[in-house]
């Protein structure tokens, strides 16, 4: 008897949810390609981090590869200079995001004060612009600085010091990334902090004005204060992502030059390496896995923090 | 932000003022100047006869004036090929890529669609977590077997999860009352789709359709995972390619006959990063807007 209820029950349910199907019919069959590609493309690569356990051999398949169970993590792990991997990635994240984020907040007080409007549109205009061209160009422009004919090199030599050789010394790195990441990415970080300030309540500025406030009284007094929240969150959700390293910029401009790994390497560059250097496909996959699951407790982490400090920004 | 501009006229300006405001403009200036050398260095450069950049390196202004790499530009057909992939890869892409974002972010706007959340999550758990390099390359180019395919360099990239929240965000926004009395007309959601959300979500599509494009035209990742065969090279990797190899030097020696001790290979590499770059600068100023208000919608809780 129970069983049979449990039967209809699931039946009502069932029937229920065709009911919604049939009454949305074309709204559902509208979302049904994206939903297939995003089970193609994200959710079937999913099911291949199992090769992150396998020998895996391209005959045999993901299924037909014997399980080796954690060996390729320990591989990894034992992997010579995998530690300098995962430094490299956390410190060049924190760096960007430190430098980064103390730019564009400078810039954006910058640019709110330039009350001239035509200036203030070129300006702006300008400072946004690099970060819509690709790292590609970037890497073409910096060998036209750094390389071996570049402005920087042959001024350097004319004023009698010695060929720098950036392409040859990793210790440069650290710091040419720094100035291309300044470069791409923090005029377009000011659009947001911009986008804050002009939303503050302007009256409190004419009141202050008014009280005899210097301009620079209002920034560090009113404004700072008040672009607190928005840069602690910011910051936070970009620590979110400190595991993860821009394959985009660091292939682009360093390839492979191996001269450069000591401070160059990141973990994306490392685990494109181990697909199509080192052909070792199952390492690849334990570390881009292990990448995956460190960003996922970040995610969390960071935002069980925003919560905290701020509810309304968080995520989820 | 015009009042405090007219109120700022009307009191007379202290030192410290003036002080304050020359400082805010020599920084904003010294920052634009940091932003713009890189592309003056490529466009002198560009101009630049071969020669000199040995002895006086990459410079602003060229010492001896030349359109040689230009003529090479124009007259190489690989960069040509290279380009039309480009454009092809940027127009198809972005409407394959539009057509999958709209409908998808169209119905999850809906409340009366009662699954809405359980594909949101669907699709936002891909955000958190994915498959990695090796799967997706193994998918791509072994199961798909798109390898050398110019669709390799649009389907396996068509779709992005940001973009469709902030399209969803974007629709989320319309009054509801515009689709109900289209509705009681008897308009199905199909209709009211393209009859009435589409017309007035076009600032919203110009900014997705913008950030789409920009990805189209910028990318060379897959390119250099997936197509072997030089026909097929997008721009940005024969870029890349021409700053990396000596093959493609000599290719581009092959294709023009001219002998590849006469390439001039720097200014043919700047000249080519100047056609690269240019439809961008173009469109630019154009197109800013909806990239900042893009940016500022996407603060909105997804």
């Amino acid at each position: 008897m129970k069983n049979r209820k449990d039967v209809k029950h699931a039946g009502g349910a069932f029937r229920e949810g065709v009911h919604e199907l049939w009454k949305n019919k074309t709204l559902y069959a509208m979302m049904l390609p994206t939903i297939v590609w995003v089970a193609v493309f994200c959710y079937v690569p999913m099911y291949g981090v199992m090769i992150a356990f396998k020998k895996f051999s391209y005959k045999e398949g993901i299924w037909g590869s014997p399980s080796v169970g954690f060996k390729n993590f320990e591989f990894l792990f034992h992997y010579k200079g995998v530690g300098r991997i995962f430094f490299n990635t956390i410190f060049l994240n924190i760096l960007f995001i430190a430098t980064g984020t103390i730019l564009s907040i400078v810039l954006a007080l910058v640019f709110v004060e330039i009350k001239n409007k035509v200036y203030n549109k070129v300006v702006q205009t300008i400072a946004i612009f690099p970060h819509f061209v690709s790292w590609t160009v970037v890497a073409m422009f910096l060998s036209g600085i750094i390389g071996g004919s570049g402005t920087l090199t042959k001024w350097i030599i004319e004023n009698g010091g010695n060929d720098p050789k950036f392409y040859n010394n990793p210790s440069w790195w650290p710091l040419i990334l720094v100035l291309l990441k300044i470069w791409q990415g923090a005029g377009y970080g000011t659009i947001v902090y911009v986008a804050a300030i002009t939303g503050f309540d302007q009256e409190m500025y004419e009141a202050a004005r008014v009280d005899g406030a210097t301009r620079l009284q209002t920034i560090t007094k009113i404004t700072l204060p008040l672009l607190k929240t928005t840069a602690i969150m910011l910051t936070i959700m970009s620590i979110g992502k400190i595991f993860s390293g821009d394959f985009g910029m660091i292939y682009a401009v360093i390839g492979d030059t191996s001269q450069l790994y000591p401070t160059t390497d990141v973990i994306d560059t490392f685990v494109y390496r181990a697909l199509r250097q080192l052909n070792n496909l199952g390492m690849s996959t334990a570390t881009s896995l292990f990448q995956s699951l460190v960003g996922l407790v970040m995610v969390f982490a960071t935002n069980a923090i925003t919560k905290k400090v701020e509810p309304d920004a968080a995520i989820f | 932000m015009s009042k405090t501009i007219v109120k700022n006229k009307k009191i007379k300006k202290s030192k410290g003022e003036v002080i304050f405001d020359v400082v805010v403009y020599i920084l904003a200036t010294l920052f634009c100047v940091y932003c713009l050398y890189p592309f003056a260095i490529i466009l002198g450069s560009s101009f630049e006869t071969e020669a000199n950049f040995a002895t006086h390196g990459f410079a602003i202004i060229p010492k001896e004036f030349t359109t040689k790499a230009y003529k090479m530009v124009l007259g190489d057909g690989q960069i040509f090929k290279a380009y039309g992939v480009t454009i092809f890869v940027t127009v198809v892409g972005t409407l394959i890529s539009m057509l999958l974002t709209i409908t998808m972010a169209y119905p999850l706007s809906l409340k009366k669609i009662k699954y809405r959340n359980v594909v949101t999550f669907f699709v936002y758990f891909t955000m958190l977590f994915n498959g990695g390099l090796v799967p997706t390359y193994l998918l791509v180019s072994k199961t798909l077997n798109m390898k050398n395919n110019i669709f390799v360099l649009i389907i396996p990239v068509a779709f992005g999860a940001w973009n469709m929240f902030l399209m969803r965000n974007f629709f989320a926004g319309i009054p509801t009352e515009l689709a109900e009395s289209a509705y009681m007309d008897g308009a199905n959601d199909f209709q009211i789709l393209r009859k009435i959300i589409l017309p007035v979500s076009v600032p919203g599509i110009a900014t997705i359709s913008l950030f789409y494009a920009l990805g189209y035209w910028n990318q060379w990742f897959n390119a250099m995972l997936y197509i072997e065969s030089s026909d097929l090279f997008p721009l940005q990797y024969l870029l890349m390619r021409m700053l990396r190899t000596v093959d493609a030097m000599k290719e581009m020696a092959r294709t023009t006959g001219v002998a590849m001790g006469e390439i001039p290979a720097n200014s043919l590499r700047m000249a080519t990063t100047v056609v690269a770059i240019g439809p961008i600068v173009l469109l630019y100023p154009y197109a800013q807007r909806y990239f900042t208000s893009g940016l500022t919608v996407g603060a909105i809780k997804g």
